[in-house]
């Protein structure tokens, strides 16, 4: 990410009064300001990785604590312990992390919190950032039995996170905020509050409630259900659920989230006024809200991504009052992917008959007969995961090889030209379904995954293959960060969110610990050792370990740089080459491209690595000699 | 005014994150209503992710509707094509581009093609009658010794042409405030393409 070099200005600023412009992960981090917040944790993951990013630069000059956990369960448990402690917290995490913290989410709802505790999810439609499912966490809400705000641009996400601390502390309850990547990532207009200086130390006072064992739990559970009913009194007066030009019409629309803006910018290209009730809160439903609002209409047309929840609400509250109300809702719009103008424009123009100037579709197909050269999701030039990839894939050809996946950049594994991430599940999956592949095949496996992600969900599985008697190969790959979410801190690293100096946990040390006895260390740039060594441990009948170990390209190039070290160029010595093409074939380093037939390096781009010198098989790449 | 749409487009590192701040910043100095979108993480690699900038006396979306751009600057001219639904004749969208060709790796290994200049031109004029076509980045190039800067000589192009209804001294405001340490050769730059030096 750019990152504003005054944006931390911005989010500590003292201006109270002042419009300021930030993304809407900012604003959420001023609003837990403005709360008084006394924790944050996080385990990093886009579309909110740069909340954690912003606290990360402020939570010293603000006097907070702030920590990226290993993963998202322990940094759910972080924020619990400080709010049953009587410290604000905050913690927040995309979509999956939620399901990795769920665990301890339930009983935590049983429990219940003494200071206000927020739970900001951030949901992914579309998939920018995750590949892996759109999961819609609207529904967490009501498994969970926890309250739901979904905010719509910058200035909600603020006062939204506000309003959650408000009502966690007011009913001893954690609160969930809902975003989508389209509000994590909108820059708009934010009118600062005073920051409020919370307690960052409290004290944690016994008691029975968190307990949570029977037949306590009944009683709990029946409580739960009880402050469910009250919040839901909150909800219905609520003035993040209102109504835009509240006048008679046959036809009214009603939408969560960003799609507000769709739905409010569609009806002016289209030159109608149809009264709109925006909920913000989703959960409990404002149910006597919904009912005046419909009761008069003669249609409706409910606009939410993803899963059709509210519309599923409002088709049971119209029995009761306006059993003839026609609801439109994903009879209209799609139940996957992400919403638009164009969308919501195109299902109000055929529900009301109204035209739109242009013909969108007709626009959009004179595109679509272009033909426009693709740019490839591709590792950066210079990346230790292609030299890995590229060894495992020599090691092993004409071999029956499964290759485990795992998330982290090393997902764009699963292009050609490595295709090395058969599958990819969650984050530390690769070890537990290699492991399955292991004990149902005869086949040879492989699993990859990263530093951060070892830490995260990798050593139980790891532990498993030894204890239940498997012999895959782990190849973790440990680029010495978390690189994929934007450069964060890790257990492996040696340094805390707050720039503290920590113990480096060692991943071989770790492996050692577990009883692993084939192990080792191997910088992938030693292209022929990594090759050699995958051959000898795929051989092996008890499971083994190499640690790729080389840190992320982007982060040391930026550190050469830094400190004025010259970066090694690579360059082709056409008289040499024999127009093979090895290099750029079988790497796909952005690099190395081809021009008039011949192969040649963009020593703009080059890194050094010096990897495709190694494959080179007339060996025509040199390091290019200083001047 | 009803709202003035913007779309930036190129590729990573050609700086089209830092200008969309510097034009949104420049616009609520003015005044305006202000909405933006970008997106990071896992969208961004492999690089053609455009920026929109929306600003006016009041809007929603922070995304530009399909043929709804007023203006679209292009670091780069494959992605001024691909971002081109953007425009409509219609709408009378102006294209403003820079002429420096980062060539996409399937160009190399999949033998997909790279059209001309006169091409992209060509399939342009579907979309809009106005494509305006600079030698930015050389133009710097000259000037600095770095192409680093293209993205803010283009943004005093359309400054300077009043493509943009923002003033110079907001524009300039945002620059200092966004990236303080280089002030005084983006001002030097973003002068020279007021001037179309």
């Amino acid at each position: 990410m750019v990152k504003d070099i005054n944006y931390m200005n911005k989010v500590l600023s003292n201006k109270v009064g002042e419009k300021v412009l930030l993304l809407g992960n900012e604003a959420i981090v001023r609003g837990a300001l403005e709360s008084g917040i006394g924790l944050a944790a996080t385990y990093p993951g886009t579309p909110s990785s740069e909340i954690g990013d912003t606290f990360a630069e402020i939570a010293k000059d603000a006097g907070i604590y702030f920590e990226y956990s290993t993963n998202e369960k322990v940094a759910l448990e972080v924020a619990a312990g400080a709010a049953l402690s009587g410290v604000r917290s905050m913690v927040f995490f995309k979509h999956f992390g939620l399901n990795v913290a769920s665990d301890s989410l339930f009983p935590l709802a049983y429990s219940g919190v003494k200071a206000g505790m927020v739970i900001l999810v951030a949901d992914d439609p579309q998939g920018w950032s995750s590949g892996q499912s759109e999961e819609d966490t609207k529904l967490f809400a009501r498994i969970a039995h926890l309250p739901m705000l979904e905010p719509s641009n910058a200035q909600e996400c603020k006062d939204f996170v506000k309003l959650a601390f408000e009502l966690s502390e007011k009913f001893k309850i954690p609160v969930f905020i809902r975003t989508t990547t389209r509000v994590n990532h909108m820059r708009s207009i934010v009118k600062l509050g005073k920051i409020v200086k919370g307690k960052t130390k409290g004290r944690f006072i016994k008691d029975i409630h968190y307990r949570n064992f029977p037949p306590y739990l009944i009683d709990v559970h029946r409580e739960l259900h009880e402050k469910l009913e009250e919040i839901k009194k909150v909800s219905e007066k609520s003035d993040i659920n209102f109504v835009s030009n509240n006048k008679k019409n046959a036809l009214g629309v009603i939408v969560t989230g960003v799609s507000y803006d769709y739905v409010m910018d569609s009806m002016d290209d289209l030159n109608i006024k149809l009264p709109v009730l925006r909920i913000g809160f989703t959960y409990p439903t404002p149910d006597k809200k919904i009912k005046d609002f419909i009761k008069s209409l003669k249609k409706v047309l409910v606009v939410e991504e993803l899963e059709p929840i509210l519309e599923e609400r409002i088709h049971i509250l119209s029995k009761e009052v306006n059993p003839k109300l026609v609801i439109y809702g994903k009879s209209h719009l799609p139940n996957v992917g992400e919403y638009s103008e164009e969308l919501v424009l195109e299902a109000l123009s055929k529900i009301t008959g109204k035209k739109y100037l242009m013909d969108l579709i007709a626009h959009k197909e004179k595109y679509k007969k272009l033909k426009i050269a693709k740019r490839m999701a591709v590792l950066c030039p210079g990346c230790p995961h292609r030299a890995t990839f590229y060894a495992a894939k020599s090691a092993t050809a004409g071999m029956d090889v499964v290759y485990g996946g795992d998330v982290g950049c090393y997902i764009l594994g699963i292009y050609k030209p490595m295709e090395t991430q058969d599958f990819v599940f969650s984050m530390g999956a690769s070890e537990g379904i290699v492991h399955g592949i292991k004990k149902s095949t005869d086949q040879k496996a492989i699993a990859f995954m990263g530093d951060s992600t070892f830490f995260h969900a990798g050593m139980p599985g790891m532990v498993n293959t030894i204890f239940n008697k498997s012999n895959p190969l782990i190849i973790v790959l440990d680029n010495r960060i978390t690189a994929m979410t934007g450069h964060q801190p890790n257990p492996g690293c040696g340094t805390t969110a707050m720039g503290e100096e920590t113990k480096a946990i060692s991943i071989e040390e770790v492996a050692k610990s577990f009883g692993i006895e084939n192990i080792k260390v191997v910088d992938p740039f030693a292209v022929k050792e990594m090759i050699d060594t995958i051959k000898e441990f795929l051989s092996k009948d008890k499971v083994s370990v190499i640690i790729a170990k080389r840190e992320c390209q982007l982060l040391a190039m930026r550190k050469k740089r830094a400190q004025g070290i010259k970066i090694l160029k690579f360059e082709i010595d056409q008289e040499k080459c024999q127009q093979i093409g090895a290099c750029l074939n079988e790497l796909y380093c952005p690099a190395i491209y081809k021009e008039n037939g011949k192969y040649k390096i963009d020593k703009d781009i080059c890194t050094g690595c010096g990897v495709c010198a190694q494959i080179c098989p007339t060996k025509a790449i040199h390091a290019v000699k200083e001047e | 005014m009803k709202e003035f749409n913007i779309v930036l487009t190129g590729i990573g590192g050609q700086g089209v994150l830092t200008l969309g701040m510097i034009i949104a910043e420049a616009a609520l100095k003015q005044g305006y209503d202000v909405r933006t979108t970008e997106l990071h993480g896992l969208a961004q690699r492999g690089g053609s992710i455009p920026v929109h900038v929306r600003f006016g006396k009041k809007m929603y979306t922070p995304l530009v509707l399909e043929g709804e751009a007023d203006v679209i600057i292009a670091l780069e001219p494959l992605e001024a094509l691909r971002s081109c639904y953007y425009a409509s004749k219609q709408h009378k969208t102006i294209f403003l581009i820079d002429n420096d060709p980062i060539i996409p790796l399937s160009v190399s290994v999949l033998g997909e093609t790279y059209p001309s200049i006169e091409e992209i031109k060509n399939s342009l004029k579907n979309f809009s009658e106005k494509v305006t076509i600079l030698d930015a980045s050389e133009t710097v190039k000259k000037a600095t010794g770095s192409e680093i800067a293209a993205n803010i000589y283009l943004l005093g192009y359309v400054i300077g042409e009043k493509l943009i209804p923002l003033e110079e001294k907001y524009i300039l405001q945002a620059m200092g405030e966004i990236a303080p340490k280089y002030f005084d050769v983006n001002k030097k730059i973003f002068e020279m393409g007021v001037n179309h030096r």
